[in-house]
């Protein structure tokens, strides 16, 4: 945690600052130009899909070394158990690596999960860290109060190898969520609204600073379900201030660090964003009578709420991935589905995303829920999310997901992509077509 | 440097995505070749087909948010391998951006009134860019016309294009 006093000294010449700015100053290695910040990272994350290139580039130009295997963090979670012969090469290329460079932190089958849930899961993430990963819904993690972004392979290389990465100025927008959440309406719901009405292109190049009323009576799963979903408005991160539900979901990890939570919060209130701090754009959203929301085309931002898609038939329902593979979201799921039957011309497929999840799913009862209700339980994984296993599309097929990209052809070639809430995709799945769940009363 | 001059291929829309540019089924690939005949694949545009519109291109000119959504620098290698070392567009995705330059490959954004002139001269029709890096110029052109067009890019940018990527550059400098 070095760095901090750097911090204090220029507090006094410099105006309020945003929660990036604030971590970027503790982080600065090097300004190579006035709008380039190359960064320390406190965490670089590998799957096996962005992974396997950068390690097999580094070996190429006799540079196979890792910064700090302590740091990186590694995981098979794309296409699990592995479906040929490319995809058990990338996991061996990640997991050879791993065992290489004395990578403890190494996730194989049996113990992997959806990154995105696993890795704050296993308290890996805190406030005021910084972050890369060769995946685009890094951006999850800045519901710790860290900064944490997607990159490209060769900035993952540079990660692995220097422990550094360099970005533009942290420009943020402020997004300021009020009101209260009606019943049946959840995150998901919140972040599609928003989303809707930015655009995907309405935070490009900028940090997305959710708070407000309504963000800090989430829970930390449903911060990481509005955070995951920053970048489909093209955000660099999403990022809430911690609080004292960062520092409850937190302590088992750092009990050994502070005294007392108290002390923790103190401690995390240094990357709170000061109330001088100077934003790039400020956006009031509020969600009183916010209700459902689905996707509707090749976009994230074409949203509408779902009560206007209602009838639209569906092949079939997924739910989990990063966005919504929660136990909360199961939890939710669950209370929709308890003694329905899925539509008869619907598939159903849940994946819970870690295996912890699937344990407390097991261990509530939840998974026997989707299971007598018709669901398919898969293991822990992204695969259908993005069309590379376990419940890719058929040319002409629907699907209600709670996953987070309804582009083109994203769960299959030909197919559409509806994104919702659990509730939503629950009560969907028992229709046989799109519609409000029992839970939203409006 | 790359070469960056030759045809261009006109995409007449925003908000061009990754997984239009390589789907997501072709990431279990581990040689960038491999990506080679499944660039735009899944980019349904009007008057595009990516089996016959792709060969021979060495330049995209395209609308606003081009490369949105995953961070998978596949993406900038799939058209790589297929010659195309240059993307002109309003705006980028951030990730998409930093992964072209990252590669040596040049992301140049230029304003939309430009974008729509060069839309409204050259798209339809074979044309082709001259690019004059050091000076910061590009020369858009066909049988009958040219323009010539100034550009911007970042002194970092810049920097990666000349050394060929940011692997050999933060080596050598953190």
């Amino acid at each position: 945690m070095c760095g901090f006093v750097r911090e204090e000294k220029k507090e006094h010449v410099i105006m309020g600052k945003t929660i990036a700015q604030k971590i970027f100053d503790i982080h600065l290695v090097d300004r190579p130009t006035p709008d380039t910040y190359v960064l320390r990272l406190d965490a670089v994350f590998c799957h096996e899909i962005t992974t396997p290139i950068a390690i097999n580039d580094l070996i190429a130009r006799g540079k196979d070394r890792v910064f700090d295997p302590k740091k990186i963090k590694a995981v098979i979670d794309h296409v699990t158990p592995a479906k040929d012969g490319n995809t058990a090469a990338q996991g061996k290329i990640l997991r050879d690596w791993a065992r290489r460079h004395g990578i403890d932190d190494f996730f194989d089958i049996g113990r992997n999960g959806v990154c995105h849930a696993l890795f704050p899961e296993k308290g890996f993430v805190r406030p005021g860290f910084t972050i890369i990963m060769g995946d685009s819904h890094t951006c999850t993690h800045g519901a710790f109060g860290a900064f944490a972004a997607g990159v490209g392979t060769t900035d993952l290389e540079v990660g692995i190898l220097k422990g550094v990465c360099a970005f533009r100025s942290p420009t943020t927008m402020k997004v300021t969520i009020n009101g209260a959440l009606p019943a049946g309406v959840f995150a998901k719901d919140v972040i599609l609204s928003i989303i809707g009405r930015i655009g995907v292109n309405g935070a490009t190049d900028k940090v997305i600073e959710f708070g407000g009323p309504a963000v800090s009576l989430m829970s930390m799963e449903e911060r990481m379900t509005l955070c995951n979903m920053a970048v489909e408005a093209g955000a660099t991160c999403g990022i809430c201030a911690p609080d004292k539900t960062t520092v409850e979901y937190l302590w088992p990890f750092i009990q050994e660090e502070f005294t007392t939570p108290q002390e923790a919060l103190e401690a995390y209130a240094r990357f709170e964003p000061d109330a001088d701090a100077v934003y790039d754009q400020i956006l009031t959203h509020d969600v009183s009578n916010l209700t459902p929301q689905a996707t509707f085309g090749f976009k994230p931002d074409n949203i509408k709420p779902v009560a206007d898609m209602a009838g639209t038939l569906v092949d079939q329902v997924y739910i989990g991935s990063c966005t919504n593979g929660r136990i909360e979201d199961l939890r939710i799921a669950a209370q929709v589905l308890k003694g329905q039957t899925v539509h008869p011309r619907v598939r159903g497929i849940v994946s819970p995303a870690t295996p912890k999840v699937y344990a407390q799913a097991l261990e509530e009862g939840i998974l026997q829920i989707f299971m007598q209700a018709g669901f398919c339980v898969t293991n822990p994984t992204c695969g259908a999310c993005l069309g590379m296993s376990n419940g890719v599309l058929a040319e002409g097929e629907v699907c209600a997901a709670t996953t987070n990209r309804n582009f083109n052809g994203r769960m299959g070639k030909g197919g559409m992509v509806h994104l919702m809430s659990p509730a939503t995709a629950a009560a969907t799945a028992v229709a046989g077509s799109i519609v409000n769940s029992g839970l939203f009363k409006g | 440097m790359k070469p960056f001059n030759g045809q261009v291929l006109f995409l007449d829309r925003s908000d061009i995505n990754t997984d239009e540019i390589i789907p997501a089924r072709y990431l279990t690939e581990i040689s960038k070749e491999a990506l080679k005949p499944h660039l735009l694949e899944d980019l349904s545009l009007e008057e595009f087909d990516p089996r016959a519109d792709i060969s021979d291109k060495r330049a995209v000119i395209t609308r606003s948010n081009f490369g949105c959504g995953s961070s998978r620098e596949h993406a900038p290698w799939a058209l790589e391998v297929n010659g195309i070392h240059v993307v002109i567009a309003q705006s980028f995705a951030r990730i998409f951006r930093q992964n072209m330059f990252n590669c040596g490959m040049l992301a140049i954004e230029l304003p939309g009134t430009i974008i729509d002139q060069l839309f409204n001269r050259f798209a339809g029709r074979t044309a082709e860019i001259e690019l004059d890096f050091n000076n910061g110029r590009l020369k858009v052109k066909n049988q009958e016309q040219e323009e010539i067009v100034p550009f911007v890019i970042s002194d970092f940018d810049r920097s990666l294009v000349e050394a060929g990527g940011w692997v050999d550059f933060a080596d050598k400098h953190y």
